[in-house]
């Protein structure tokens, strides 16, 4: 698999990046250096390994259904550019 | 268990101006599971509360914060699986669902793509007694929920309130097994019965805790046949999704004017475009959400912050051990064990609180007479006030009691409307009631003879025509029951009065 210009400027848009022009062939280039080490991991036999999901022997941990957290409106707003009325405002975005 | 036998419906045919079409419909139901945290954090899900008020640190977002997952909504998703025959999976994993959007402020949905809880299930969709359409699902998986956006209250901006980001849905995805408007309306009443019973979703569809998006496309008759033999999608048309609906009414008129539209497409040479399509209420039309379409890549992985879910097959036998009488079930026993008939045992199991009334009533009476009371009457009535079975004046116990009295013959029937309403309004004993106002049912036949007597000897030129026509007998009753309050016993009257115009 081969990232070109194009693609490396349609992954920067879904992912909100700003990337000039001139600087996505470089990206290209190095989205493939990654793929490629991706490649050389895939030629490595793994038929009957059980996928490692955790590097220590662990599960995932659980919660009781309680409410333990929010309450907290102005500490989740004190970040945000724009709020009013407790909400977050933000540019219009409607359908 | 059930046993009640049933023919599938036919699919809704359309008449386009060339041919007619058949309708291919599959829906994915977010239904909100009814659990006091949310699916990863400790914040509330209660409804209505202050904007940004059930935020967590975990659901705005902030760097550094990890999920942990509720173990109670794991459990209801096992619960729903169960209660529609699923597959369960003791061991799935979360995925994330990538897409930017003000509402949600991680950036992605933690869902489950490739490993969800709960595998394939089927619902039995009652359409009319008899008749039922098996609906397959496909799957059932755990998500996120996303916030909301508010548009009107400035001209300029978007109010966000993330009091909804991150609490706990199941979509319930079935297979393209719906074949017309209505079957779809069916399939998410019944799903929400279920669910209802269960107490894993509230089906609260006003509030948006229970939405659908529902797919359409059309195909010519015969196609989907071949569908079914062969799994081949390319037998059916392409589909639209139409998103977020969340009223049965516009889930059957969406689906009615998608089908039109693409009927009128394909049958002026074109071509349907797989797209997502919102529905406008108030134009009775759905259009194209081009913005949708430019997001919809996803590039989903798996959650590097969620290890895989792994469950017990012992915890899942326990919930199992757990579950409710489900609506299939009681229906069925409802036909069986109290001689109602099907459409009947419908109504009556709707809600599992009016099922509840209902063999409290019946218990030790008459089953079809209790069920007439309770439909016929009592729902009637509380319709009247808009009001629900929780909030019924009067209790399952005093309408066992005014039944009893017409068993015995202590009263008519059409006493029994009276003194029913007096019980609805006033409350009291219905025993007692009858008794202190006079309101028992005269058998005495002497008292009902003095009274058609003197009728009879008031009236000769009807004695005559009756005599003649002995289908005119009736005036005669209706004077008597008049006479007496409406207190004679009816089939006494009727003997009296016949066997008087004889001479």
């Amino acid at each position: 698999m081969s990232i070109d210009k194009d693609t490396a400027a349609r992954v920067a848009k879904l992912a909100r990046i700003k990337v000039e022009e001139d600087a996505l062939p470089a990206l290209a280039e190095e989205f493939n250096t990654i793929l490629g080490f991706i490649e050389q991991l895939n030629e490595v036999d793994v038929e009957g390994v059980e996928p490692m999901t955790s590097v220590t022997p662990q599960k995932l941990k659980r919660r009781v259904d309680v409410v333990s957290d929010g309450d907290q409106q102005d500490k989740v707003l004190a970040n945000a550019p724009d709020a009013r009325e407790g909400f977050f405002a933000v540019p219009k975005v409607v359908e | 268990m059930l046993d009640l036998t049933y023919e599938t419906p036919k699919p809704k045919v359309i008449a386009g101006a060339k041919h007619d079409w058949e309708l291919v419909i599959g829906l994915e139901v977010h239904a909100q599971v009814s659990s006091n945290a949310k699916l990863f954090s400790g914040a509330s899900t209660q409804f209505g509360n202050e904007p940004n008020a059930n935020v967590s640190f975990v659901d705005a977002a902030m760097p550094g914060m990890l999920p942990t997952i509720n173990e109670y909504c794991v459990e209801q998703a096992v619960r729903t699986g169960l209660a529609l025959n699923a597959e369960i999976n003791l061991w799935s994993a979360f995925d994330r669902k990538n897409y930017f959007y003000p509402d949600l402020p991680q950036g992605y949905q933690i869902s489950q793509l490739y490993h969800p809880i709960v595998g394939e299930g089927e619902i039995i969709v009652d359409m009319a007694p008899g008749i039922a359409r098996k609906v397959g699902v496909e799957r059932i998986h755990l998500e996120q929920d996303a916030g909301k956006s508010v548009h009107d209250m400035d001209p300029n901006m978007s109010f966000v309130d993330l009091n909804r980001t991150g609490v706990a849905l199941m979509e319930i995805v079935s297979r393209p097994d719906i074949r017309g408007p209505e079957e779809a309306a069916a399939y998410v009443t019944k799903l929400r019965q279920i669910l209802r019973y269960l107490g894993t979703c509230d089906g609260n569809m006003q509030n948006g805790n229970m939405r659908a998006d529902v797919n359409v496309s059309i195909c010519r008759p015969g196609q989907y046949e071949k569908y079914q033999e062969t799994g081949d999608f390319s037998h059916l048309g392409t589909r639209c999704e139409i998103k977020n609906m969340n009223s049965m009414r516009f889930i059957q008129m969406a689906i009615e004017y998608e089908a039109r539209r693409q009927i009128a497409i394909v049958e002026g040479g074109g071509k349907v475009d797989q797209e997502t399509r919102l529905y406008d209420a108030d134009k009775n039309e759905t259009r194209s959400m081009r913005s949708k379409e430019e997001a919809h890549d996803y590039r989903y992985f798996p959650d590097p912050d969620l290890l895989p879910l792994e469950i017990e097959q012992a915890w899942v036998d326990d919930i199992k051990s757990t579950l409710p009488e489900l609506p299939d079930e009681k229906k069925s026993r409802f036909v069986n064990d109290f001689g109602l008939s099907e459409y009947d045992a419908s109504v009556l199991t709707a809600e599992s609180e009016n099922a509840v009334f209902f063999e409290e009533v019946a218990n030790g009476r008459n089953g079809k007479l209790a069920a007439n009371w309770v439909i016929n009457e009592l729902f009637g009535r509380l319709k009247k006030d808009d009001k629900g079975i929780s909030d019924s004046p009067i209790s399952p116990a005093q309408l066992g009691g005014v039944i009893d009295l017409i068993s015995s013959d202590a009263i008519s029937g059409k006493i029994a409307k009276d003194l029913f309403e007096i019980v609805y309004t006033e409350g009291g004993d219905p025993a007692q009631i009858v008794e202190d106002r006079g309101m028992k049912q005269v058998t005495d036949t002497g008292a009902i003879e003095a009274a058609l007597d003197e009728i009879i000897a008031a009236n000769p030129a009807q004695v005559e025509k009756a005599q003649q026509n002995p289908k005119l007998a009736g005036w005669f009753v209706g004077q008597v029951m008049k006479a007496t309050g409406g207190k004679a016993n009816p089939k006494a009257v009727n003997q009296l009065v016949a066997q008087k115009l004889k001479g």
